[in-house]
């Protein structure tokens, strides 16, 4: 194994070298780099010309260049761009931004793509699978620039006019989101004419009920769970991942999780009105959040018998859930605030930026700030890369459903749930695991025109404006950047098919 | 083959057998996958469509293209060319295309003067977005056949013949792959975009094949071990023959799919390019580039906009859609479900043929 690690480490630095090679000569022929000052019209031309050709020594033919270029970068320096900045800053700005964009975007895309592909892949031939089907087919046809300027449009101005004046949902669109909610509840769960009637009628009655109650309590102007909201949301994923993980007969776990989630309930108003006051980092925050898992785990090691691996899980997917609705809840607090602020003036979801300029405010506005800018690049993030996430799932665990293994565990009487949970699923998560490191490494790389279109500062800007000016650096310190992940998550992706997948062996 | 499917599979009963045995009894290769690819609706629709909006590109403004010096030029059958400056803009630009009947109050199905409306300055929007289209589509089939042909060659020589000409290969692979295409696609564009749609398609079908050569490497991996590549060898075939006469028609399945989403992904790719301004210049035209400069007109003229974005996904889906029905029609594990009635009747008539 280490020595494979290393073969194949020694490979991928000399393949980063020969690529940054292509790379450099590629940027630096692209164009004439003094371009923009020939054409100008200032009376001291030959000394600017004079002063960049120096400060980026133009004077080198660009392979020499090259090695000057590299024997820089190993001493950790990506020089300087052409008006004079030093890359090392421009990068490091550039990646956090990057990164704060695409993760939420990724971890959401792989999350629903799991979901929706799972559920197609045990539905398949239903009218929801192929209605998912053609979705996704139009969402990996979609240009995201094109979706860019919908989203905007639609998502942005138009729900920033629904904002301005006492914001009421109308019937008819309700009436709407009532028949899909109880159209999506009826195709996923399984069962004949009469129990999918049920199914329908239930679930449309409590999206319509829902829909009702927050149009009476104005809820878009003064969004908000309340305890209510909280207690609903907590005991409710008690219940489902106990009865997705363990199966509802297991009462330990059914108790665990339902202990969290009432503690979740009890420390509800403590939270909201002491103990956020006194969270000013984000760091605190996460703290915070591991605590929670680490009580959540404890509360399901004390409770959970002989079997306690299952229990500590539900115990601590619950627990998340529960501090997350509670922690969304006092986001929403502070929403009103915000948008009714100086700075925002009621028109709270922004088309470009990553953040409004002076807004001051706790950590709870600053975290409704970044929520209105992230959410139109993440949407359109989301909107592409779900589709391929769905159909690498769905396909993934057609395969395994149509293996021999899962006829015996069926042949022994085991329940649907746990053929499908314990044999089929985490077999089919073998390649989508290897596919999602995979993709991960590819991400920061494959922002640039969501970033471009969203006025984004990040990784691509720093890429489009570098090529711009033909100007190589910046470029280059991109691509090691994004080079350099791709290289290192191919790897990761096949130590982890090969840790996971005992019939592969690595050599 | 054909010899897979008949031998008797556990756990599938004689009907289902004797269905799929009948489906295929007789048929050549081609002819399976033939029929399997006309029995997926949304490929044929697709295949349908796609022609449509080819045909319609390539007639209705005719079409224009140099390339290294050689200029192709026809007359097409629309009024106006993505060119003419007709006359100064009527109503604001608005389409007149109108598709309700005037017994339903509409304007009646016409397409009037101007059927996608007309940007600032008057242009016909149909004749510019036809434009795109044709642009967008040889620019999609340049990087398809340019990059199946790299990606097959590289993919077949290296899985053949292994050792260090396999490795020298792969890790040329890896550093091409290593490159995002969105990253070199701009660079490239940046410097040869000027030049011209069909030159800047063959620069960016030599960068995209990465992902087929793999594929028809592992593809020829296993096939090679296979005895007819034995028979052939003994009955004294060259490598050349081997590769090109006996493996790659093997290996068509694996090319042909890939070749498709190859050619989905390069019109998004161009159009992204063009769209950040890398791709093809103005006054030349993409849909891309249409985009691109009205982008800021979506409030005043969001026809401008409409139009070419659904072009693109046009395009694409349909493509995407071909190949999935492929994909189904080359998958030699694929068989069509037999329905209840299906099943029932060669019971019925069994008694009266036996």
């Amino acid at each position: 194994m280490a020595s494979f690690v290393i073969r194949r480490l020694i490979a991928s630095v000399f393949v980063l070298l020969a690529a940054t090679f292509l790379m450099y000569n590629l940027v630096a022929f692209s164009d004439d780099p003094l371009e923009d000052l020939r054409l100008s019209n200032a009376p001291n031309k030959e000394q600017l010309i004079e002063a960049r050709i120096k400060l980026l020594r133009l004077d080198v033919i660009p392979p020499l260049r090259y090695f000057l270029w590299l024997g820089d970068v190993l001493r950790g320096d990506f020089g300087v761009s052409v008006q004079g900045r030093d890359v090392n800053v421009l990068l490091q700005q550039a990646l956090g931004s990057t990164i704060q964009l695409v993760t939420i975007a990724t971890i959401v895309a792989i999350i629903l793509g799991l979901i929706v592909g799972i559920t197609t892949a045990l539905r398949q031939y239903s009218g929801y699978d192929y209605s998912v089907t053609f979705i996704s087919f139009l969402f990996f046809s979609l240009p995201v620039f094109w979706v860019a300027v919908l989203l905007k449009q639609f998502v942005a101005i138009g729900f920033n006019d629904f904002l301005e004046d006492d914001p009421q949902l109308p019937v008819w669109l309700i009436a709407v989101l009532t028949i899909l909610g109880g159209l999506l509840w009826a195709s996923i769960i399984p069962g004949n004419l009469r129990r999918k009637t049920i199914t329908f009628a239930v679930a449309a009655g409590a999206t319509a009920s829902m829909l009702v109650i927050m149009n009476l309590i104005d809820w878009f102007t003064y969004p908000g769970l309340s305890i209510i909201g909280v207690a609903i949301i907590g005991l409710g994923s008690a219940v489902g991942f106990t009865a997705l993980i363990t199966g509802l007969k297991n009462r330990r776990a059914l108790y665990a999780s339902l202990a969290v989630a009432g503690l979740g309930i009890v420390l509800y108003f403590p939270f909201q009105y002491g103990i956020s006051y006194s969270i000013t980092e984000w760091w605190m925050l996460a703290a915070l959040a591991a605590l929670t898992i680490a009580v959540s785990m404890g509360i399901g090691w004390f409770m959970g018998g002989v079997d306690k691996g299952p229990v500590m899980r539900v115990a601590a997917f619950t627990g998340f859930i529960t501090a997350g609705a509670i922690a969304l809840d006092r986001f929403m607090m502070v929403w009103d605030d915000y948008a009714s602020s100086g700075r925002i003036r009621g028109r709270p979801i922004a088309t470009i930026g990553s953040s409004t300029p002076n807004l001051e405010g706790s950590l709870w506005v600053q975290g409704v700030d970044i929520y209105t800018h992230l959410l139109l690049p993440t949407m359109a993030i989301i909107l592409i890369s779900f589709a391929t996430y769905t159909r690498y799932s769905r396909a993934s665990l057609l395969e395994v459903m149509n293996q021999d293994y899962i006829r015996t565990a069926r042949a022994k009487g085991l329940a649907e749930r746990t053929v499908v949970v314990r044999h089929a699923f985490r077999n089919a998560l073998i390649p989508i695991a290897t596919i999602v490191a995979f993709d991960i490494g590819g991400i920061v790389g494959g922002a640039v025109i969501t970033e471009t279109v969203f006025g984004w500062t990040g990784m691509g800007q720093l890429f489009i404006n570098g090529l711009r000016a033909v100007d190589p650096n910046p470029v280059m310190a991109f691509f090691v950047v994004v080079g350099g992940l791709a290289i290192l998550f191919n790897l990761i992706a096949d130590l982890v098919y090969a840790s996971l997948d005992p019939r592969i062996r690595v050599s | 083959m054909s010899k897979k499917s008949t031998a008797p599979v556990a756990g599938v009963t004689d009907a289902e057998n004797n269905i799929a045995n009948k489906e295929v009894e007789g048929l050549s290769q081609g002819q399976i996958v033939r029929r399997r690819f006309f029995r997926h609706k949304g490929a044929v629709i697709s295949m349908i469509s796609l022609a449509f909006i080819i045909v319609l590109a390539f007639t209705a403004v005719g079409f224009d293209f140099s390339f290294f010096g050689i200029q192709v030029k026809t007359p097409g059958w629309w009024l106006w060319t993505w060119t003419d400056i007709p006359q100064e803009v009527q109503n604001g630009g608005q389409p007149t295309l109108s598709l309700v009947p005037e017994w339903l109050g509409g304007a009646g199905v016409t397409l009037g003067l101007h059927p996608f409306g007309q940007d600032e300055i008057g242009r016909d929007t149909f004749a510019v977005v036809m434009r795109g289209t044709q642009q967008s589509i040889v620019i999609m089939l340049i990087v398809g056949v340019i990059a199946t042909a790299i990606g097959t060659v590289i993919g077949a020589v290296s899985g053949y013949y292994r050792g260090w000409v396999d490795a020298v290969l792969m890790r040329l692979t890896d550093m091409v792959i290593v490159i995002p295409l969105i990253v070199i696609g701009a660079v490239l564009g940046r410097a040869v975009g000027g030049l011209g749609a069909a030159f800047l398609a063959v620069i960016i079908g030599l960068f995209t094949w990465t992902g087929l050569a793999r594929l028809v490497r592992a593809e020829v991996l296993s096939l090679r071990e296979r005895e007819f590549v034995d028979a052939a060898r003994v009955a004294g075939a060259s490598d050349r023959r081997i590769i090109f006469k006996h493996i790659l028609p093997n290996a068509i399945g694996v090319i042909i799919v890939n070749t498709t989403l190859l050619m989905a992904a390069a019109i998004l790719l161009e159009t992204g390019l063009s769209f950040l301004g890398f791709g093809v210049q103005p006054p030349d035209t993409s849909l891309g580039v249409i985009i691109s400069q009205n982008q800021a007109a979506f409030a005043t003229r969001p026809w401008l906009f409409w139009w070419p974005g659904a072009f693109i996904i046009a395009i694409a889906l349909c493509i995407n859609f071909i190949g999935d029905g492929l994909r189904d029609a080359f998958d030699p594990r694929q068989k069509r479900m037999p329905t209840a009635r299906a099943l029932t009747k060669p019971k019925a008539a069994a008694p009266t043929a036996g």
